[in-house]
């Protein structure tokens, strides 16, 4: 059942980790050390990447609207460290907080989402991207108090970046770390990491995720036996949103950092590329896609900073992360009309 | 009411640029210089969104690839370190020839995803960015050798993130000066301007310009009447960049600085929402909401911060408003297609049964 499709995109990516692992062997670098840290970008990332899965499920398509998702965990964030919340205990809250959030705002882009069906990812795109001004006049004028996340001068608005150091920074990332010789796992992260994707496993073989898999398939089927498509779609909305709000408290987390305003401007952008690598599409997405195209886009990208920056021009990795992420992006648009013009033949 | 509806967004800014002009405190005459260089600088982006949206393919978003076509030409023009005119003149057949190509790979891209221009043509946009970033923050001094060594940053690779061409902005300044508001400005680019909307104009009343609408109306009756569809498509993808790459060089030759790395992103938003501003839908455009939209948006540009920093003391609030206001244009313009959209599908249904 779970045969990986090899397409063009898979090919460039692989062919690409096998350049610069061969390049990695001229460089004086551990490869055990590089296994270390992908492990951790690996689950970092890739709870964002499986937050796509549910909308992509239910036929919404790959949800380009991620940055609101992402604005909700961070003002889950920003609660618990108001609260001066330390520890476990501030990670917690910081989700807790944040799916609530996530909730209202899931809801809302649900509303715009229905109005605009059929056009969902230029639409998403948009929302996406129009809500962040917004969040911005939120984190100017939000009566937050904590002075460590307030601008140094003038104490009015959040900063860009507010370190994590004292709250929760790294605090998954350093349970039950087991090491095996050099080889250091972070147990604690992995863990979290498959919870969330097993619950989100275990949704679609509920009664639940079974009629909205049967949407995608053939939503006029699904409504002429009565179900409130829009209903579902609305909880599948939702339920994206929460988990790209979990997606990036743990992303923060490990990146020791909050980033608040243009922060997550670009983010839907990685997180869709890596579920198209992971051989997932328009309208089916698995676990398995989620997890192995999270590993393999991090992966690759975590390898290409160590040569760029040997070959004395450290923009280049960030430079060909952008193009391999968006050509594989268009390559999907391209690809898939193609496959639309068959369907009609 | 039908009638009123195209009314409807234009009139909204009208309020909103009201409310801005009140709150911001300022005078007439700093408005209109600074309309007099926004105008100079913008109208030809949104002249190039005209013809894509004839040809029913929406918004093109990719017109950042024209812009980077005129940043190349540019670039490579003060590289060679030319004179002002001659390195104006250089610099605008290159952009054009540059323009033509790379308008050609844009067009056979879309045709391939026909139904999702839209979004095809935004990641286009970012993709041309990122290989544009490829060459000259990485290539040149590694693999392109370049003319002048002053272009490069001081490690050798790259260029340096910002070029001054003050003397393409100083090209204009004595011919047919005239004065708006406080800015001193010449007449020529706004003849320019003016030579390149009617050519949009002519263009759309042209044998091709019907075919585009033709298109436009429906691909597959157009294809049934003996239209090129795919080559009709791709020639208003062509015209587009060509035009958003002069676009370009006039932004430019305003501004008198080059951000090599910077200067092109985010034109593509603004200049549809300006566009759509104007009254502009993602089906039909006109000349006349180009002309509307740039000044009706472009007002609002300029009030918000002012008005930011007057009601909030936070000039970043303004900022912050205005590009709210520029992606919600577009999604507000989603909305109405679509219901326009459904209306139309549910009349040609009404049509085939009766």
């Amino acid at each position: 059942m779970k045969k990986i499709n090899i397409g063009l995109p898979q090919i460039i990516i692989i062919g690409y980790l096998l350049i610069l692992t061969i390049s990695l062997s001229f460089i004086d670098i551990p490869l055990i050390q590089m296994i270390n840290a992908s492990l951790i970008k690996w689950a970092m990332n890739g709870i964002l990447v499986l937050s796509l899965v549910p909308m992509i499920n239910i036929g919404v398509g790959r949800n380009f609207g991620l940055p609101i998702g992402i604005c909700a965990g961070l003002i889950g964030m920003c609660i618990a460290i108001e609260l001066r919340l330390e520890s476990w205990s501030g990670f917690l809250v910081a989700i807790l907080m944040g799916t609530v959030v996530a909730l209202v705002f899931g809801g809302i882009y649900s509303l715009i989402l229905n109005k605009l069906k059929g056009n969902e990812e230029i639409v998403g795109t948009f929302a996406g991207f129009s809500f962040i001004p917004i969040m911005n006049i939120f984190w100017t004028l939000a009566p937050f108090t904590n002075r460590q996340m307030l601008y140094p001068v003038g104490g009015q608005g959040l900063r860009p970046k507010i370190s994590l150091n004292q709250y929760f920074g790294g605090v998954l990332d350093n349970a039950w770390q087991v090491n095996i010789g050099e080889l250091v796992i972070p147990v604690g992260l992995l863990l979290f990491f498959a919870i969330l994707c097993l619950i989100v496993h275990l949704f679609f073989k509920t009664k639940l995720g079974t009629i909205m898999m049967a949407i995608a398939e053939n939503e006029a089927f699904v409504r002429l036996s009565g179900v409130n498509i829009n209903r579902y779609r609305t909880y599948a909305i939702i339920f994206s949103t929460a988990l790209a709000a979990i997606g990036i408290c743990v992303y923060a987390q490990s990146y020791g950092f909050v980033e608040l305003y243009n922060g997550p401007f670009m983010m839907a952008f990685p997180a869709v590329s890596a579920i198209l690598i992971g051989g997932a599409t328009r309208k089916k997405a698995t676990i398995f896609h989620a997890l192995i195209g999270a590993y393999l886009y991090q992966t690759t990208f975590l390898l290409s900073v160590p040569v760029a920056n040997a070959l004395l021009i450290p923009e280049m990795s960030e430079v060909i992360r952008m193009i391999v992420t968006n050509s594989i992006i268009l390559y999907a648009f391209l690809y898939e009309g193609r496959l639309k013009k068959n369907e009609q033949v | 009411m039908n009638k009123y509806r195209s009314y409807y967004v234009p009139f909204f800014f009208i309020i909103l640029s009201i409310v801005g002009i009140i709150a911001a405190n300022v005078s007439m005459d700093f408005i209109l210089g600074q309309l007099y260089s926004r105008f100079v600088r913008n109208t030809i982006f949104l002249l190039a969104l005209i013809i894509p949206i004839l040809s029913g393919m929406g918004i093109n978003f990719a017109i950042t690839i024209g812009a980077i076509a005129a940043q190349i030409a540019m670039v490579v023009a003060i590289d060679m370190g030319l004179p002002g005119g001659r390195a104006l003149l250089l610099a605008t057949i290159m952009s054009i020839g540059l323009a033509i190509v790379f308008g050609n790979i844009v067009g056979f891209l879309l045709n391939k995803a026909k139904g999702k221009e839209m979004i095809a043509s935004i990641v286009i946009g970012f993709l041309g960015t990122n290989l544009y970033q490829l060459i000259f923050m990485v290539g040149y001094g590694t693999v392109i050798t370049p003319f002048n060594e002053d272009t490069l940053l001081t490690r050798g690779i790259g260029v340096k993130s910002m070029l001054d061409c003050m003397h393409f902005k100083t090209l204009f300044a004595g011919v047919m000066p005239i004065k708006i508001g406080n800015t001193e400005g010449s007449l020529v680019p706004i003849i320019i301007v003016l030579i390149l909307a009617s050519m949009v104009y002519l263009t759309s009343r042209s044998r091709v310009g019907y075919h585009m609408k033709a298109v436009g109306e429906d691909l597959e009756i157009a294809e049934k009447l003996g239209i090129d569809v795919d080559k009709t498509r791709r020639i208003s993808i062509v015209i587009s960049t060509v035009l958003a790459a002069l676009a370009h060089l006039m932004f430019v030759q305003d501004l008198g600085v080059i951000n090599v790395y910077s200067g092109h992103l985010n034109l593509d938003v603004f200049s549809a929402a300006a566009l759509l501003a104007g009254g502009a839908t993602f089906k039909k455009a006109t000349i006349k909401n180009a002309f509307v939209g740039i000044i009706l948006f472009h007002t609002l540009f300029i009030v918000s911060p002012l008005a930011g920093q007057n009601l909030f003391k936070n000039p970043a609030l303004g900022e912050y408003f205005r590009s709210f206001i520029a992606y919600g244009t577009i999604i507000f313009a989603l909305m109405m297609n679509l219901k326009y959209e459904k209306v139309r599908r549910t009349l040609v249904k009404a049509d085939v049964e009766t």
